[in-house]
C-alpha cells in the first residue's frame, strides 16, 4: 500500500510534465480532425477563387493555381442584387443584436436581482418555450405579417427575433454572480432603477453582453428558414437566402455561386478569429449550468 | 437591508385603501415588472400566441382561404395520408438521420474532448478555434459546399474514389445513396459545441479523483469509464437533447444540397412542413405536421431526462 503511494506521488510530476509534451498520436489525431472540419471551409475559398472553367476539369486542383478575383467582379456585375443582401443581412443582424443587448441583459438581471410575484413562473414559462420548434410558429407568423403588410419587409424578420430565451437565460446566470453590495450602494447613492442599470449592470455584465452580441448577431447574419419564407422579392433577400438561390440562377457557374458563398461567410470568419475567446466562453456560460 | 424596512412600513399602514395597495404594489415592483416586460412581449407576441393559433389550425379546414370550420383530427390523419404517405417517408429518413448523427456527434465530441484534454493551452484553444470555425458559417453555405464536394463529374470526393481506383459514386443523384450523403457530411462535420462543452467539463473534474481511482490500481480505461463517464453525465444529456432537437429540424442541408429533392429519398419532416405550408398552401395540414414535430421533440426530451436522470450526482 505505502509502495502504491509512493508511485502515485512519484508518477504525479511525470504527468504534469507529458501533459506539455502531446503524445504523437494523439496530435495525430486533433491534426487530422481538424484538417477535415476545416476543409469545407478551404475548399469554399479555394473554389471562389477558381475561375469557373478552371474549377469543372479532372483531376480538381487541390491548390488554387489559377487564382484570381474576377469570380467576384462578376458576381456583382451579374447578381445585382447582391449588394443588397449584403446591407439587409447587416441591417438585420445588427437591429436583433441591439434588441437583444437591452431586452435579453433588463429581463437577465430582473431574473437574476430582483424579488417579484410570479418571477419563477414567468422564468420556467421563459425556459419551457425553448422546446417549441421555431417551425410550428411561422404559419401563424406568416399569415400575419401578411395581413399587417409586413411581410417582404426587414421588419418581418427583425420582430420576432427582438429577444432570446438563451440570452435570457445567459445574463440572468451572468448577472447572478455580480456582488449584490454594488447594486445596494448604487441605491444608497441615491440612483434610481434605470440609472442602476445604464450605470451598474451594464458596464459590469459587459463580458457576458460581449458574447451575447456575438452569438446574436452570427445567428441572424446565417438565419435562413424564417427570412425565406418572409422576404419574397430578391432585392429584399438576406445573404443566405440570396446565396441558396444562385444555385438556381446560376446552376454550373460555380465560380459565380462560390464567390458569394465565400464573400458570405468571409465576415463571420473574420469576426470569429477576432473574438474567439468570447466565443468559446460564451459557448460554455450558455450551456454548463442548464 | 431595504426589505425589512419595507417590511416594516406595510404593517404600519395595513388597514389602507385598495388604490393605495395597488400602488404601493407598483412602486415595489414595477420597475421589475418593467425590465422583463419587453421580452415578455415579444415571447408573448411572437411565440405563445403562434403556437396556440397553430394549435387552433391543426384543428381547422385552412387551405388558400379560412373558413372556420372545425374538422376534429381530420388534420392529423390526412398529415401522413397525403401524397401517398410522403410524411411517413419523411419520419423514417429524419428519425434515421437522427440516429446515427446524434451517435456519432456524441461519440467524436467525447474522443476528441478527452484528447483535446491532454494538450497545453496553446494548441487547446487552437484545436477548439480549428473545430469552432465552420460553426459560424451558415449551413447554407457548408451545404453548397458539400454539394459541389459530392459533385459526381467534378467533384474532390469521386476524385479521391479514382485514385484508389474505385468507380464514381452518384452521392447526390442515386436515391438510396442521398440520404446517407447528407447524413455522412453532418458526421464530418466535427460537433464543435460538444467538443467545447465536454472539454469544460472534463477540466472541472478534480484531479484527486483521478489520483485516487490510479491508487486503486485503476487503468486508463477504467479510469475513463468509471471517474469521467460518470461525472459528465449531465453535460452528456445536454447535447443528447441538444443534439436530437437539432437533427429532428434538419431541412437547410437538404433543401440546399438537393433543391428539387430525389423522389421521395430526401423527404424529411421539415422540408414536408415547409412544401405543405408555403408550397401548397394546406396550413391545416402544415400545422398538424409541425405538431406532430413538436410532440417528437417533448417526448424525446422527456424520455432522455428520466433515462439519464438515475444517480446523477456532482
Amino acid at each position: 500500500m505505502a509502495l502504491r503511494i509512493a508511485q502515485a506521488n512519484g508518477a504525479a510530476p511525470a504527468r504534469k510534465h507529458s501533459r506539455k509534451r502531446i503524445p504523437w498520436l494523439t496530435w495525430l489525431a486533433l491534426a487530422v480532425t481538424a484538417i477535415i472540419s476545416l476543409w469545407p471551409m478551404y475548399w469554399l475559398f479555394t473554389t471562389a477563387l477558381t475561375p469557373t472553367s478552371y474549377a469543372i476539369k479532372t483531376p480538381p486542383d487541390i491548390l488554387p493555381l489559377h487564382a484570381s478575383l474576377s469570380n467576384f467582379q462578376r458576381l456583382f456585375s451579374e447578381a445585382t442584387d447582391y449588394g443588397s443582401w449584403m446591407s439587409n443581412s447587416l441591417i438585420v443582424a445588427l437591429a436583433i443584436t441591439i434588441f437583444h443587448i437591452f431586452f435579453d441583459t433588463l429581463a437577465g438581471y430582473a431574473f437574476a436581482k430582483k424579488r417579484f410575484p410570479g418571477r419563477n413562473l414567468l422564468f420556467w414559462t421563459l425556459i419551457a418555450t425553448l422546446m417549441v420548434p421555431a417551425y410550428v410558429t411561422f404559419i401563424p407568423l406568416y399569415i400575419v405579417s401578411h395581413d399587417l403588410h409586413l411581410l417582404n419587409t426587414l421588419w418581418a424578420v427583425i420582430l420576432p427575433g427582438m429577444a432570446s430565451v438563451f440570452g435570457i437565460f445567459l445574463m440572468r446566470q451572468y448577472i447572478q454572480t455580480l456582488p449584490g453590495d454594488l447594486l445596494d450602494a448604487a441605491r444608497i447613492d441615491g440612483c434610481g432603477e434605470l440609472r442602476t442599470f445604464w450605470h451598474v449592470v451594464l458596464p459590469l455584465s459587459r463580458p457576458a453582453i460581449g458574447a451575447l452580441a456575438i452569438f446574436t448577431f452570427v445567428q441572424h447574419w446565417n438565419d435562413f428558414f424564417w427570412p425565406l419564407i418572409a422576404l419574397t422579392t430578391s432585392n429584399n433577400y438576406t445573404l443566405p437566402v440570396g446565396v441558396a438561390g444562385l444555385q438556381g440562377e446560376f446552376s454550373t457557374d460555380y465560380g459565380i455561386i462560390f464567390a458569394g458563398a465565400a464573400l458570405a461567410a468571409l465576415p463571420m470568419i473574420i469576426f470569429f478569429l477576432i473574438f474567439q475567446r468570447s466565443f468559446l466562453r460564451g459557448v460554455r456560460m450558455g450551456a454548463l449550468k442548464g | 437591508m431595504s426589505e425589512i424596512t419595507l417590511e416594516r412600513e406595510e404593517v404600519e399602514q395595513q388597514p389602507r385603501k385598495v388604490e393605495n395597495r395597488l400602488l404601493r404594489f407598483c412602486k415595489k415592483y414595477g420597475w421589475s415588472y418593467a425590465f422583463v416586460m419587453p421580452s415578455l412581449l415579444v415571447f408573448a407576441l411572437f411565440t405563445l400566441v403562434p403556437v396556440v393559433w397553430a394549435l387552433i389550425i391543426s384543428f381547422q379546414h385552412y387551405d388558400f382561404a379560412w373558413d372556420g370550420t372545425w374538422v376534429g383530427f381530420s388534420n392529423y390523419i390526412h398529415a401522413f395520408t397525403t401524397d401517398d404517405g410522403a410524411f411517413v417517408r419523411a419520419l423514417g429518413h429524419t428519425l434515421y438521420y437522427t440516429v446515427i448523427t446524434v451517435v456519432a456527434n456524441i461519440f467524436i465530441a467525447l474522443i476528441l474532448a478527452g484528447l483535446v484534454q491532454s494538450c497545453n493551452s496553446f494548441w487547446r484553444t487552437f484545436f477548439l478555434a480549428a473545430y469552432y470555425l465552420p460553426a459560424v458559417t451558415s449551413v447554407v453555405i457548408i451545404a453548397i459546399t458539400w454539394r459541389w464536394i459530392y459533385n459526381s463529374e467534378f467533384g474532390l470526393l469521386n476524385y479521391l474514389l479514382s485514385l484508389v481506383h474505385l468507380p464514381p459514386v452518384r452521392w447526390l443523384s442515386d436515391p438510396n445513396i442521398v440520404l446517407n450523403s447528407i447524413t455522412l457530411s453532418t458526421v464530418l462535420t466535427v460537433p464543435a459545441t460538444g467538443v467545447v462543452l465536454f472539454n469544460a467539463a472534463m477540466s472541472g473534474i478534480p484531479t484527486e479523483l483521478y489520483e485516487a481511482a490510479k491508487i486503486d490500481g485503476a487503468g486508463a480505461i477504467r479510469r475513463w469509464w468509471s471517474v469521467t463517464l460518470p461525472l459528465i453525465k449531465p453535460t452528456t444529456l445536454y447535447l443528447v437533447v441538444l443534439y436530437t432537437i437539432a437533427s429532428f429540424q434538419v431541412f437547410e442541408k437538404v433543401f440546399v444540397m438537393v433543391p428539387s429533392g430525389v423522389g421521395d429519398s430526401t423527404q424529411v419532416v421539415v422540408l414536408q412542413i415547409y412544401q405543405n405550408a408555403f408550397q401548397e398552401f394546406r396550413y391545416g395540414i402544415a400545422s398538424a405536421q409541425a405538431f406532430i414535430l413538436f410532440l417528437m421533440i417533448i417526448s424525446v426530451a422527456l424520455v432522455q431526462f428520466r433515462f439519464f436522470r438515475t444517480n446523477v450526482e456532482y
